[in-house]
């Protein structure tokens, strides 16, 4: 996992609330064994039409998605299977930012395993960002601050040890392991053994 | 000592290093039941990294979401038709044998879904916790064991340590009042549960079911209920155990047995919320005012009575969206809707209990003409009690296909599928566009609903057959 300091995009905006992870990626792509190239399946249903052709009105398939990291989306993205082929499909399109009022649970967990960062704000800055789609943004994962063009600072909450994976790049099985005596130890205890 | 609830003792029970400012929890891992979708991804982070499955015996696979229903593949040597899902079901059966996993693979007589077999086969108890790489693994709550889905990077975690880094969740108590009516079941009661919390209701918190209509469920039931907990956005659902519970464990091959079962059920009586606990938040439903329920839009929340009629919210760009999805005009009666496809199955409604209540409205009666109606019992075990007792062949001398268990038609992946723009009253769990397969209209509803629907070829109150 490369390390996340700043981020620097322009932002690509799907209003919708409830997007989930069916929609992200519908389960007739999930009877792959790896997470590699998913990103082509990203929203199929909605970015493609019956013949397997992009429908030239779905927003990642408009020119002025082409590029962009930051994904701007209705409230409670994410909701519904656990399928970690979502974030694995979003990154492998290219995305490296959700921002939302409200990221469901599991989703915005298996994201911050995989270096796609999820950022909640709230209701003004959303309403905000989604009436204003294309804006540059900044998103600086050090200073947990999220920059608007127009010079506001916004702060999002991000779990302390999630963030400093991500910013160094590593994942926590390593800390996990770095536990195995505590582990042990516990085990014994409740094991009798 | 301060008044505790069912989830914090099961919690703290299961805290290896507390959390701090910096870390997570580490929390234990008592049972990780894993299958085909969601772990071979990390058994290649096993291999990369040279790590062991850490405990086999805490370790459980099984296949059934991408396995076939369909009995000649299953059992009379014809290939999984669909080649990706063959090639993913190969994988788990290398993986568990590399590995050293148990693997209740595609010809076991134990095999299911995997939240079926869990209970089914007594390994799913009171106080643990358990983990699953699937959003439903919510289900096993109803044993008052803290259940929830993970994602692939997780499944590997445990398979490494048996633990994952965790935030203690907020607590979310849903307190079910009185007595359910007749002809209005768990699957009705969950349903109102989300249409009146939402499916961002429970985010960010574990429900505890609580009240007398929820001691009045059987352990069937109660796994209907905590299985949606995770379509209000609550992670897991958890309902205290009782004499219920026990008498549903006793007995299973993985339950306690002799001097063991009575110390466990000692222990288990003290996993109950405390007089005084106290929840972050809370909610009240009274189960004497409830009907039977169905869902009109493309999310679970989108739910109202079978009775009622689709609601109008003008202004809203996304509920329009959904019901032009669905087909639906704001203010129709969803009674009397014409159906095509009706499917009574999935780890939220395929249980035996569940299988009877839709043979009580099918015995003696006809699928209507036109109509696909499907049958998938949730585990194998199921599937030769069902014969055995005769209802298998209430399903198909109605004329409805009575297959191998598995997840089948609840997610597009297995190849059973519903057509594009056809309607389906379905006992599964998500009415997402396109879950049962591109363009699929789904209606979730109980399996007595499904059935009634069934019979008229139209959405049906079940009370209509009662008595």
């Amino acid at each position: 996992m490369d390390p996340i300091t700043v981020i620097r995009s322009r932002t690509v905006v799907m209003p919708s609330t409830h997007i989930d992870t069916d929609q992200i990626i519908p389960a007739r792509f999930l009877t792959t064994t790896v997470r590699e190239g998913l990103g082509a399946a990203l929203f199929a249903d909605w970015r493609y039409d019956t013949s397997g052709q992009p429908r030239p009105d779905f927003v990642l398939n408009q020119p002025a998605a082409q590029g962009c990291q930051v994904l701007v989306a209705g409230r409670n993205i994410g909701c519904g299977s656990s399928r970690e082929h979502a974030p694995w499909a979003l990154l492998d399109f290219g995305i490296r930012v959700v921002i939302s009022t409200e990221i469901a649970d599991i989703f915005r967990n298996n994201s911050l395993k995989n270096g796609l960062l999820p950022v909640v704000v709230d209701e003004a800055t959303h309403e905000w960002l989604l009436a204003n789609p294309g804006v540059e943004v900044e998103i600086d994962l050090p200073d947990s601050t999220l920059r608007l063009p127009d010079g506001r600072n916004v702060t999002f909450p991000i779990e302390s040890f999630s963030r400093y994976c991500l910013m160094n790049g590593i994942d926590e099985l390593g800390y996990l392991l770095s536990q195995m005596p505590a582990i042990e130890r516990f085990e014994r205890t409740r094991e009798g053994a | 000592m301060t008044a505790q609830s069912l989830f914090e003792k099961v919690w703290q029970r299961h805290v290896v290093v507390p959390e701090t400012d910096d870390t997570p929890a580490i929390l234990y891992i008592d049972l990780h039941l894993t299958h085909e979708v969601t772990s071979p991804q990390a058994f290649d982070v096993l291999r990369a990294r040279k790590l062991q499955v850490r405990r086999l015996d805490r370790t459980l696979a099984t296949m059934d979401h991408s396995t076939p229903t369909d009995t000649a593949q299953i059992f009379g040597g014809l290939p999984i038709k669909l080649e990706s899902a063959a090639r993913q079901v190969r994988q788990l059966e290398v993986n568990c044998a590399e590995f050293g996993v148990n693997l209740l693979g595609l010809q076991d007589s134990r095999r299911g879904i995997v939240h079926i077999i869990g209970p089914e086969q007594g390994v799913t108890q009171p106080g643990k916790t358990i983990v699953c790489g699937d959003s439903h693994t919510s289900t096993h709550g109803a044993f008052g064991a803290l259940a929830f889905g993970i994602g692939t990077t997780e499944v590997g975690y445990v398979l490494a340590t048996q633990c994952l880094l965790q935030r203690k969740p907020k607590t979310l108590e849903i307190v079910v009042s009185g007595r359910l009516p007749a002809g209005v079941s768990a699957k009705d009661v969950v349903l109102a549960v989300i249409g009146r919390i939402g499916v961002n209701g429970g985010t960010g918190h574990v429900i505890e079911f609580r009240g007398a209509a929820i001691e009045a469920m059987s352990m069937d039931e109660r796994m209907t209920v905590c299985n949606m907990s995770i379509e209000a956005g609550a992670r897991a659902g958890m309902i205290a155990p009782d004499a219920t519970t026990y008498g549903y464990l006793q007995g299973r091959p993985f339950a306690p047995s002799g001097t063991d079962w009575d110390r466990a059920v000692a222990d288990w009586n003290t996993l109950r919320s405390d007089a005084g606990a106290t929840f972050d938040k809370s909610v009240t439903l009274d189960a004497s005012t409830l009907e039977p329920m169905i869902t009109f839009g493309t999310n679970p929340g989108m739910v109202t009575t079978i009775s009622g009629k689709v609601p109008e919210r003008p202004g809203d760009p996304v509920f329009a969206r959904s019901l032009a999805y669905m087909g639906l005009t704001a203010g129709e009666r969803m009674a009397g809707k014409p159906v095509q496809v009706v499917f009574i199955g999935s780890c939220t409604n395929a249980r035996l209990s569940d299988l009877e209540a839709a043979a009580t409205v099918l015995r003696g009666r006809k699928v209507a003409s036109g109509l696909r109606a499907l049958v998938v019992p949730g585990s194998q075990q199921i599937k030769l009690e069902a014969e055995r007792r005769g209802l298998a062949r209430v399903f198909t001398d109605a004329g409805a296909e009575w297959r191998e268990s598995g997840c089948s038609m609840c997610l597009g992946m297995n190849g059973d599928l519903v057509d594009a723009g056809q309607y389906c009253v379905s006992t599964s769990n998500r009415n997402f566009e396109g879950r049962q397969g591109i363009g699929a209209r789904t209606l979730l509803a109980s399996p007595a609903s499904a059935a009634a629907a069934a019979v008229r070829g139209r959405v049906t109150d079940p009370r209509e057959f009662l008595g």
